[in-house]
């Protein structure tokens, strides 16, 4: 365990709850991104959001590709960082590099 | 992820199993170890991975695998359920560490005062021997009482214990290694002992001790493995 929010538990929670839960998962991180491999954010169709996966740079992108793959069904790699065209829009301020892993639960 | 991996995760953290997830990068597939059928090289990796609690992604075989480490939380047992104790619960517990209160004062340890935290009355020695101090937990004396501490600190130093701690001033602190050196540990054995506990941050109140000698157990718990990167 990386931190004591237990973000798997939540999901679950909500997912018996009845709600279409998607799980962000930052798997591999370069430079000084704010949190290590490991950290999850858990998100739902209904807006709910839990945990986190930067220090608040790039939820609300990764937010909106998690929820896109409750409709695809299929989990779907992201990367950040300065490098990426979408530096431009959602890069990390801190110059670090991220990948992050999102998926449906189903 | 599917449901039943999700609960299989959940269950094995409320059992305190350590177990590590390994998710395949090139399609997507999940093993939960041990157990899952994966490559025999994974398997390892991730048993490797999950003593060092190291999470990341790895090359193996030609093929990128995501392996988290899912080891049960780190212990922190406190001797002495006194007025410190109280915020120390609670910013362990934010900190993820599961705390466990000793003290044979009946009128001390009371579930009125440590709501939902694990107590025992036994004595220290005891309970240490029952609890079984790994390198995953962190011992703090709190009493002042070398009744209470000293045998404590007997059984602590003989453990894997990845931090120990010790309230009391200088003077208290330095009376108490000299009784334990007259016990028979020697000066490596007793540079393990902070004390007085907690980092220097001129803390007053009990809260503001609480975070010292938390701030101070992080510490210890995470230095290591930037001094690993640092050398590598």
């Amino acid at each position: 365990m990386n931190d004591s929010e237990n973000i798997l538990a939540i999901a679950q929670a909500w997912h018996e709850a009845g709600e279409h839960v998607a799980i962000a998962t930052v798997t591999q991180t370069w430079g000084s991104s704010p949190r290590p491999a490991g950290s999850r954010m858990a998100v739902t169709k209904s807006g709910k959001i839990a945990g986190s996966v930067s220090g608040g740079c790039i939820e609300g992108a990764v937010a909106n590709e998690a929820l896109e793959t409750l409709a695809s069904r299929a989990g779907k790699m992201l990367d950040f960082g300065i490098t990426d065209e979408r530096a431009w829009e959602v890069g990390l301020a801190c110059g670090g590099k991220v990948k992050v892993f999102v998926e449906p639960v189903i | 992820m599917k449901q039943s991996l999700l609960a299989a995760l959940i269950a094995a953290q409320a059992e305190r199993r350590a177990v590590s997830l390994a998710l395949r990068l090139g399609d997507g597939a999940a093993f939960l170890l041990p157990g899952d059928p994966a490559p025999e090289a994974v398997i390892q990796e991730a048993a490797d991975m999950r003593a060092a609690d190291r999470t990341g992604t790895v090359e193996i075989g030609g093929e990128s695998w995501f392996i988290e480490s899912r080891n049960p939380p780190p212990r922190l047992i406190l001797i002495g359920a006194v007025h410190i104790s109280q915020p120390l619960v609670q910013i362990a517990a934010a900190m993820g560490f599961e705390t466990i209160i000793v003290d044979p004062r009946r009128a001390f340890a009371t579930d009125d005062r440590f709501p939902g935290t694990r107590l025992m009355t036994d004595w220290p020695d005891d309970a240490l021997d029952q609890l079984r101090p790994d390198g995953r937990t962190a011992i703090v004396t709190l009493t002042h009482d070398p009744k209470l501490d000293d045998p404590a600190l007997e059984r602590a130093l003989r453990s894997d214990a990845f931090y120990l701690g010790s309230l009391g001033s200088r003077k208290t602190h330095a009376s108490r290694l000299q009784r334990l050196a007259e016990a028979g540990f020697d000066d490596t054995a007793l540079a393990r002992i902070h004390g007085p506990v907690g980092l220097d941050i001129a803390a007053v109140t009990a809260p503001e001790i609480a975070l010292s000698i938390i701030a101070q157990i992080v510490a210890a718990r995470r230095m290591p493995a930037r001094r690993a990167r640092a050398a590598a």
